[in-house]
């Protein structure tokens, strides 16, 4: 076949066209494939609210890491007087005192990190790789910090937090341990999951 | 008897006009001249091939049997060990392979950076070596989710995790691929298909271009000379013998056989390798709520897992998190690169000068200490060997090429020695 009579300006727009044709097609079929591995719908009904009564905690207990939400441990801590009291003994080995990083709701961006003082609700996995961190209430010296005045030890990586869940200095994890979403139905039951968005 | 092999020729020559059969194997088979002075580390890409058909073949045999649920999935490995006939068997044949893979790669990749087997014209021939190793990564970690243990469970909830240290998108990324808010049954379910579908087929695309690549240009060989610079008046290379006989036969039936004994020793003796072939939490089920003390993942991950640990500080207003991801992704995409950052003007380690061999020995040193560290618990101490070691692994390559473009090489022979 000979070149002659080729309309290159034709055969450049044509080749042009349908490849813009066909990208938009290429896209138009990706969503399907990438859209499918998005949580179906029983995951994310699996990930609806959860009612907890805490009405038998006494102070010093901890629920956690059952109940779960979304399939991630939650820790409830219901806190003494002497626990809250230590919350500020330490700041300065915490990095992130203040919550200034968004790992709360606004209703829980104050020193104790909770709507009621005394009842701290976390999600139990640690901000580094995911591990779930220990409860160590224990004020008194540990293997992983002769200092220590309680909290929560993940030992995969040897983060530490404090008795809010707010990170030390100089570990792995990056930030505070996450506080849900969550509100008091009634004196006694927490729903964690959802916050109507008050509070 | 003539008459037998007339007619055989007959059929041979009525495919061979519909689809070069012969054709195909002459050229990578009887007519295909390798270097005649090939040594023992040219054995380790035959052999992952051999451990490549066992993955395919008791892969396939294990789906029969595997349940790829999270109710089922656990239960079904117990089933498999005790009640499938040879079940155990299939089972230990596919992990203690997946270690096997790891080891004759590593020693193939070892040898081709000693070698200078990715110098030009053979960078392509790296370049998709390197993606064949990203693939079998991927397929190894897809694969260590399966048995549902608690070490699957927590090792890959780690890894997924790394994807939140991407900034902006990092955590909707994660919820992405689990499918799922956390590591769940979802995840497993996906995880398998992409395990023994979708990664094998690229996997074995991938191996077929590494070898069209490479009788493409023809292979490299401990002197890193050119052997088609002499060839005898028919045109073959004087220093070439055909690959079948006389390398099949004589040099790669006897390592196969050499090789599957060791294989066997392991499977049949240490199918576990004192935990580091599969670990000892794996033996309980998953639990998303009960972390392993240590986890660690497997030996063949380890030296990029210490490299993840070892970055400790946030820098330039980025998290540690997020540059210990940084640093275990830029420590194998450094490895693509490599043929472009030698700039020595000889290919074998033979003929290279002093800094060349030192910092090769360092690398691998390095590598097995990174490897060690990441399979105990960190320490103060253990962090700043790690770190220390991460730098020299970087220092490697990106010292490269100055290194050798500097030091004082060896005159290469004309012909091999």
């Amino acid at each position: 076949m000979s070149d002659e009579g080729i309309n290159e300006p034709r055969r450049n727009f044509l080749i042009g066209a349908t490849s813009v044709i066909g990208l938009a097609g290429v896209v138009g079929v990706a969503i399907p494939f990438i859209g499918s591995w998005n949580p179906s719908a029983k995951a994310l009904a699996a990930g609806a609210p959860i009612r907890v009564d805490i009405s038998r905690m006494e102070p010093g207990d901890i629920l956690g890491p059952i109940p779960a939400w979304r399939d991630k441990p939650v820790f409830i801590v219901k806190r003494t007087d002497e626990m809250l009291a230590g919350l500020n003994s330490k700041t300065s080995r915490l990095a992130d005192p203040d919550s200034l990083e968004d790992q709360q709701p606004e209703y829980a961006r104050n020193e104790s990190r909770s709507i009621r003082p005394d009842v701290l609700v976390l999600i139990g996995i640690c901000t580094h790789l995911g591990c779930s961190p220990k409860f160590k209430p224990e004020v008194a010296p540990q293997e992983f910090d002769p200092e220590w005045v309680g909290g929560f030890y993940c030992p995969c990586h040897g983060s530490k937090f404090d008795m809010s869940g707010r990170v030390y200095s100089g570990v792995p994890a990056p930030t505070n341990l996450e506080v849900p979403p969550y509100y008091y139905e009634d004196d006694s039951v927490l729903v964690i999951g959802e916050d109507k968005g008050v509070a | 008897m003539a008459k037998l092999e007339q007619q055989l020729k007959g059929i041979m020559r009525w495919v061979d006009d519909r689809l070069p059969v012969t054709e195909t194997y002459e050229k990578h088979m009887s007519k295909y001249y390798a270097p005649k002075n090939f040594n023992i580390w040219y054995i380790f890409g035959v052999l992952s091939f051999v451990v490549l058909v066992n993955q395919l073949l008791t892969g396939i045999w294990l789906t029969m049997s595997y349940t790829p649920t999270g109710e089922g999935a656990f239960k079904s490995i117990e089933y498999i060990m005790r009640d499938v006939e040879y079940g155990w068997l299939l089972r230990y044949m596919h992990s203690t392979g997946a270690s096997a893979f790891f080891v004759v790669v590593y020693l193939h990749m070892f040898r081709g950076l000693m070698y200078g087997s990715y110098q030009k014209p053979r960078e392509l021939i790296w370049v998709f070596g390197m993606l064949i190793y990203l693939a079998l990564m991927a397929e190894g970690f897809f694969g260590y989710l399966l048995p549902w243990g608690n070490m699957s469970y927590w090792g890959a909830q780690v890894i997924v995790s790394l994807a939140g240290a991407i900034p902006v998108v990092g955590d909707s990324l994660a919820v992405w691929v689990r499918g799922d808010f956390n590591m769940s049954g979802i995840t497993l379910n996906r995880f398998f298909a992409l395990h023994v579908v979708a990664v094998p087929i690229v996997l074995l695309v991938l191996v077929v271009l590494h070898i069209l690549a490479l009788h493409e240009v023809g292979s490299n060989n401990p002197d890193g000379v050119d052997i088609k610079k002499h060839l005898d008046e028919d045109g073959k290379p004087l220093d070439g013998i055909p690959f079948h006989p006389y390398y099949t036969i004589g040099h790669d039936v006897p390592a196969i056989i050499m090789f599957l004994i060791i294989f066997s020793a392991v499977m049949f003796f240490f199918p576990d390798g004192g935990g580091y072939l599969l670990e000892h939490p794996n033996y309980e089920p998953a639990d998303p709520l009960k972390t392993p003390n240590l986890i660690a993942p497997v030996w063949y991950y380890t030296p990029y897992y210490s490299m993840l640990r070892a970055a400790t500080f946030p820098l330039f207003g980025m998290t540690a998190k997020f540059w210990g991801l940084v640093v275990m992704a830029g420590a194998i995409a450094i490895l693509f690169v490599v043929p472009w950052l030698d700039k020595s003007p000889v290919k074998s380690m033979r003929y290279k000068g002093l800094p060349s061999k030192l910092f090769l020995t360092a690398f691998v040193i390095c590598f097995f200490i990174l490897g060690y560290l990441g399979t105990v618990h960190p320490t103060p101490m253990r962090t700043i060997v790690a770190q220390i070691c991460t730098a020299i692994y970087f220092a490697f390559f990106l010292l490269m090429p100055w290194y050798t473009s500097v030091e004082k090489t060896k005159p290469v022979p004309d012909r091999v020695t």
